[in-house]
């Protein structure tokens, strides 16, 4: 499903636009109605965040986000829930997640349980390719998308390694750093990107960083994909009440969509 | 048994790397650089010579005789990391990091500290060599031990309170992994314990294992024979990893970690990781650790501040698991008492961590019986604990008319 949908992107000329938010923020019912505007808005692909108590590789901005859904009581089986609510909006939906949440779930039981909640992959940002053994094959038999991440600091080895390892599409992290919008997006970027593509047949998509359509077609011109996290958690962090945030996650969503097709130099 | 970790930095399913790929190649690089440096007799004599005439090695071994009054007979023995240069046991580690990281090449550290003890010899080892130094530090922990803080920034450190999650050192550690992200080319990490990703674990069980060297030789000496047990405080593990590991080999030697039990584990409100805890991947490593069902890491609670982390080295998870070391809960209250015996029979302040330490030892030293002999590593001293032990035990005056007080008075 996730292949189906940056097929479907490349025969449209253009970029996939991936969204990113935490279940349970800014409400476990405000996560599903935010992240099913994202996909009328045009967003391809949905990432629900799975709340994590010491998430080392994001910024503030979701660092704010995860607290505030922690708090509220957001658990592994409700982010389950949420996947399962949204993934009726006919796009791929994957689980991100740090990795204690799913060792402590039980592996096995947690890829069979999100692939029977209608989940197509999950991103697992600080599990090494060297440890994923057990987690690679439980995603196989339950027919799920595993995507680890590269950076601009793998070395080529490396970026065999782990691209050898991946489904669906390669995450590459745009800069050395944590989650967080950034006025300007990385210029390692493209050279990253350019590496992978040397190695591995899969998509690309970019993250960290990106916050407004003109990025996005700038990411867009180079990448597969085009990751959005931050900058939808930041909207619904500032506006004034739920329906106002989830009106600013649309009216974001649109401007993105309107950048991965733009695909300015 | 020595040959743990494998080449991937594994002690059987424990330890390992769980980090972010930016990392990966900083980890790989420091890997490479502390073998280097290994098979470098340069470097180990430079380090040496820190060691002899910088903190002031072989740290002494006191027969700390009145205490052992209380002990039905046992002998207890304290190695006295206490009178290091800064204070405590983490100068050893600081120094080797310190020395590596000159080698690399890299002008900046990082560190987190807990109790401060940590980021104070970080602080020094950076004034002696020349290297930008930044602290993490909880703020709740910057508040509970003041003092270090401002050692820390006469030092030129810049302390940084982290004021997110349960703003201990856990957090504080978030905080420096999220720092050496995003500048890994410039910084090294200089990682205060024997827990994170590989080679982290093995690097600082090694430079710290010149106390159980030492330990080793210096019992020899007095008693012409092994000790029958070893005691020492686990927070992260480090100083009880550093006299334990000597001593690995040699079945007759008892190795006993005490952890922070805080109100008493049955409360909830502890730190006691191996005692209470389970398998789990915090930080770079799966050990032990402090979890909810849902894999969430637990608040933690400890009078201690060194101790206050939820999580542990991945070999203690292993020597746990092997029955090679037994690990107890000592409460707050229990520590305390063992604080003030240790006072009033040698004259010596401990630090609050190693207090929990003592307190296993006597108990230990009841068990075992007469002419038992038992080494507690005093892992630190208590300088930096008197307002915390002040409060506990009531000791202060009144407060005097405040307002005559000059400035900076402390009441």
């Amino acid at each position: 499903m996730i292949a189906a949908a940056f097929e479907r992107a490349r025969s449209e000329h253009r970029s996939a636009l991936i969204g990113y938010l935490p279940a349970g923020f800014p409400s476990a019912t405000g996560c599903v109605r935010a992240l099913r505007a994202m996909v009328e808005a045009g967003v391809d692909i949905v990432e629900v965040g799975l709340p994590y108590s010491d998430p080392l590789m994001d910024g503030p901005t979701i660092q704010a986000a995860v607290d505030q859904a922690l708090s509220a009581g957001t658990g592994t089986r409700e982010v389950l829930a949420t996947v399962g609510e949204v993934a009726h909006s006919g796009v791929p939906v994957l689980v991100m997640t740090y990795w204690n949440p799913v060792e402590r779930y039980g592996v096995e039981r947690f890829a069979n349980e999100l692939a029977a909640a209608g989940g197509s992959g999950v991103i697992t940002p600080d599990l090494t390719p060297e440890e994923a053994g057990p987690w690679l094959a439980a995603c196989a038999e339950a027919r799920l998308d595993p995507v680890l991440l590269v950076a601009p600091s793998s070395t080529d080895a490396r970026l065999v390694k782990i691209t050898a390892r991946c489904r669906g599409f390669v995450y590459a992290a745009s800069t050395m750093g944590v989650t967080g919008a950034r006025t300007a997006v990385s210029t390692v970027a493209p050279g990253l990107v350019a590496r992978v593509r040397k190695v591995s047949e899969l998509p690309v998509a970019v993250g960290l960083g990106v916050s407004s359509g003109a990025q996005a077609a700038g990411v867009a011109s180079y990448a597969d994909g085009v990751i959005v996290g931050s900058a939808f958690v930041q909207v619904l962090l500032d506006a004034p009440d739920e329906d106002s945030g989830i009106r600013a996650v649309s009216t974001l969503a649109a401007d993105l969509a309107e950048g991965v097709r733009r695909r300015s130099p | 048994m020595s040959s743990l970790p494998d080449e991937t930095g594994h002690f059987g399913s424990y330890g390992g790397r769980f980090v972010p790929e930016a990392l990966m190649a900083a980890l790989d690089e420091l890997e490479q650089a502390y073998a280097d440096a290994r098979a470098d007799p340069s470097f180990g004599a430079e380090l040496a010579e820190l060691h002899r005439s910088y903190t002031g090695r072989p740290s002494p071994l006191t027969d700390a005789t009145r205490l052992s009054r209380h002990t039905g007979g046992a002998r207890i023995l304290l190695k006295r990391e206490d009178l290091n240069h800064t204070g405590s046991h983490k100068i050893n580690n600081v120094l080797g990091q310190a020395l590596l990281t000159r080698r690399m090449g890299k002008p900046r550290v990082i560190a987190e500290t807990g109790a401060g003890q940590h980021g104070v010899a970080t602080a020094t080892a950076a004034a002696l060599l020349g290297l930008e130094c930044v602290v993490y530090m909880g703020e709740e922990d910057t508040v509970r031990q003041a003092l270090n803080v401002a050692r820390m920034r006469l030092l030129g450190a810049d302390v940084v309170p982290v004021t997110i999650g349960s703003r201990t050192l856990k957090d504080a550690i978030n905080e420096a992994m999220r720092d050496w992200v995003s500048t890994v080319d410039t910084t090294h990490y200089l990682l205060g314990t024997v827990a994170g990703p590989h080679p982290f674990p093995v690097m600082v069980r090694d430079f710290q294992a010149i106390v159980g060297q030492e330990t080793r030789a210096q019992v020899m000496e007095l008693t012409g024979g092994l000790p029958d047990a070893i005691a020492a405080c686990v927070g992260g593990g480090s100083n009880a990893i550093g006299i334990f590991h000597e001593f690995i080999g040699d079945e007759s030697v008892g190795l006993y970690g005490f952890e922070a039990a805080g109100d008493g584990v049955s409360t909830g409100r502890h730190a006691a990781t191996l005692f209470a805890g389970s398998p789990g991947v915090l930080h770079g490593a799966r050990s032990y650790l402090l979890q909810d069902a849902d894999g969430q890491t637990a608040v933690t609670h400890s009078i201690s501040a060194g101790l206050d982390y939820p999580g542990v080295g991945p070999e203690h998870a292993w020597l746990k698991d092997t029955g090679r070391a037994q690990y107890d809960g000592v409460t707050d209250a229990e520590a305390m008492e063992a604080f003030r015996l240790l006072c009033r029979t040698e004259g010596i302040i401990p630090a609050i961590e190693s207090a929990h330490a003592v307190y296993g030892a006597v108990q230990l030293g009841r068990r075992l019986g007469p002419g038992t002999v038992i080494v507690v590593n005093l892992s630190g001293r208590g300088d930096k604990d008197v307002d915390t032990a002040a409060r506990w035990f009531d000791v202060l005056d009144p407060p005097a008319d405040t307002t005559a007080g000059a400035p900076g008075e402390q009441m």
